[in-house]
């Protein structure tokens, strides 16, 4: 086995910063009247989605049940939503396998809040206003979806044919994989064209309905479907990602169904459906905007590191 | 035939493209939040040299091949094909054609070591040090004494190439050039 450094890749110093960071977030949420919340790691569900891989663990306490480690806080904290929380946040950690690069690494912080009662916009603004408050991000900018490709590729995203989409990824690189989906190709087109020309502080919102995840689908000005979702990127970083809240059970186990099936069919481990969940939707979640952050990354942006081992104390090299 | 699969991916790797070896120069995963990822590589073709990206979903593999980077010492031309030989003693033998040759062709001197990259056991480039010491067989008479001056001529080599010189240089000299600019860089001995 490789020796592994015992020594932090940050220093005293940053890590003092870091937690000067989270002080000055949970004063933020104070003084909103967001209360924090803790929700557990473990679950016996796991989220769906395709492309983020939960981390099964055993229990000697709970002997023949798998557990996961949660891959986010959100499905725990819509279940005390459904209760009558209110507004809550809560800073925890996310697990998710086989992510591991400069700015990912498969433990890390998430803070995560929900805001009953509000619009998609009230809530990038407020997520503006807390960035903000930490250091100076420059003009924040919002453009949807459909702006950004119209702009850049002089295509709409909503409407555009599969072929034309594989033609102009081709201009970029070449492809080497076959049955890239219409998905697959836009979020290619998004990495190499659109993303490394945004503002340094941008808002993205109004996904296609296939990017919907947990996001609401409406139909826009223009009477398009789209999907109620935000990204914010920071300096060229994903750093939220925001929904205004799916709170239709059947179509939330619709979606999961989906999700599930697609798992099969490309030969990844599916996992049992969140009951509690769909349950606690069944139940009534009150109509809200919530939003997921990378805490790591807010930390790389905020003290200027660019490797991610250097904002945290251990990265799983170090582990 | 073994094989690579994305997250083995790194610079230096040599990998079978479309049944040409080439070396990975770059490997940048591409992750969007809630979508598949995606391997964006960078390539050189070690046959013609090119470069060019290629993007892969994660989890693909791609061939291994078989290539392997060796000094070997530089023996003789034969008109046809520019034979080299390895260096451990086992005396084993190769013959570059004129494409594998094409970068050192003009920088090559008996017995002086040349990095050599085999395929399949078979040269496919071949590249001469960043310096080398040639003679000089042909060039306009030396003028005594001009060693301040700027000015150059031209001067052939005795492998052929043909390097602007101080106006000082003489036929017979030894000169050290640099085979990444062509510049000549000294006079090493008369």
């Amino acid at each position: 086995m490789a020796t592994i450094p015992w020594e932090s890749g940050s220093t005293a110093a940053r890590l003092r910063q870091r937690a000067d960071m989270l002080q000055r977030l949970r004063a933020f949420f104070a003084a909103r009247g967001i209360w924090e919340v803790e929700t557990p790691l473990l679950s016996r569900a796991a989220a769906t989605d395709v492309y983020i891989q939960s981390i099964p663990v055993s229990l000697g306490a709970a002997q023949g049940e798998q557990f996961y480690l949660q891959t986010s806080p959100e499905y725990a904290m819509k279940r005390l939503l459904a209760q009558g929380a209110g507004p809550i946040y809560q800073i925890c950690k996310a697990f998710r396998d086989a992510e591991v690069s400069s700015r990912h690494n498969p433990e890390f912080t998430l803070l995560e809040w929900y805001r009953p009662g509000f619009e998609l916009q009230q809530l990038m603004d407020e997520v503006a206003e807390l960035v903000q408050g930490l250091f100076d991000t420059g003009p924040v900018v919002q453009r949807s979806y459909q702006e950004l490709f119209e702009a850049e590729l002089s295509i709409n995203p909503h409407t555009v044919a599969l072929a034309e989409l594989e033609q102009l990824l081709r201009s970029e690189s070449e492809i080497g994989s076959t049955d890239l989906s219409k998905t697959d190709c836009l979020q290619l087109l998004m990495s190499y064209r659109i993303e490394p020309r945004l503002p340094d502080a941008c808002f993205v919102y109004d996904y296609p309905v296939e990017q919907a995840a947990l996001a609401r689908v409406e139909n826009n000005a223009d009477g398009q479907a789209v999907a109620r979702r935000f990204e914010f990127y920071c300096q060229g970083m994903e750093l939220a990602n925001g929904y205004q809240e799916l709170t239709d059970a059947q179509e939330q186990r619709r979606r999961f169904a989906a999700d599930i099936a697609q798992r099969s069919r490309l030969g990844l481990p599916t996992y049992p459906i969140d009951e509690n969940l769909l349950a606690a939707l069944d139940h009534g979640l009150p109509d809200c905007a919530g939003v997921a952050l990378g805490l790591d990354r807010l930390f790389m942006l905020l003290c200027g590191e660019r490797e991610i081992d250097r904002a945290m104390s251990f990265s799983l090299s170090r582990c | 035939m073994a094989s690579y699969a994305t997250n083995e991916f790194r610079s230096g790797l040599k990998v079978l493209v479309d049944n040409e070896p080439c070396s990975i120069l770059e490997n940048e995963v591409v992750k969007p939040g809630k979508g598949q990822a995606f391997n964006r590589v960078k390539f050189r073709n070690l046959l013609n040299g090119r470069v060019w990206e290629r993007t892969y979903k994660s989890g693909e593999s791609i061939p291994a091949a078989d290539v392997m980077e060796i000094e070997m010492e530089y023996l003789y031309a034969d008109g046809e094909f520019w034979h080299f030989m390895k260096t451990d003693d086992s005396y084993e033998q190769v013959a570059a054609d004129g494409n594998a040759i094409a970068d050192a062709k003009n920088w090559l001197k008996e017995q002086d070591l040349y990095n050599v990259i085999l395929w399949n056991d078979a040269p496919i480039s071949v590249s001469p040090p960043n310096f080398v010491e040639l003679e000089v067989t042909e060039t306009d008479p030396g003028l005594k004494g001009d060693t301040a001056q700027g000015g150059t001529k031209p001067a052939t080599l005795s492998s052929g190439a043909v390097v602007k010189v101080p106006l000082f240089v003489n036929i017979g000299d030894v000169l050290r050039v640099d085979t990444r600019t062509g510049e000549y860089q000294n006079r090493v001995s008369k």
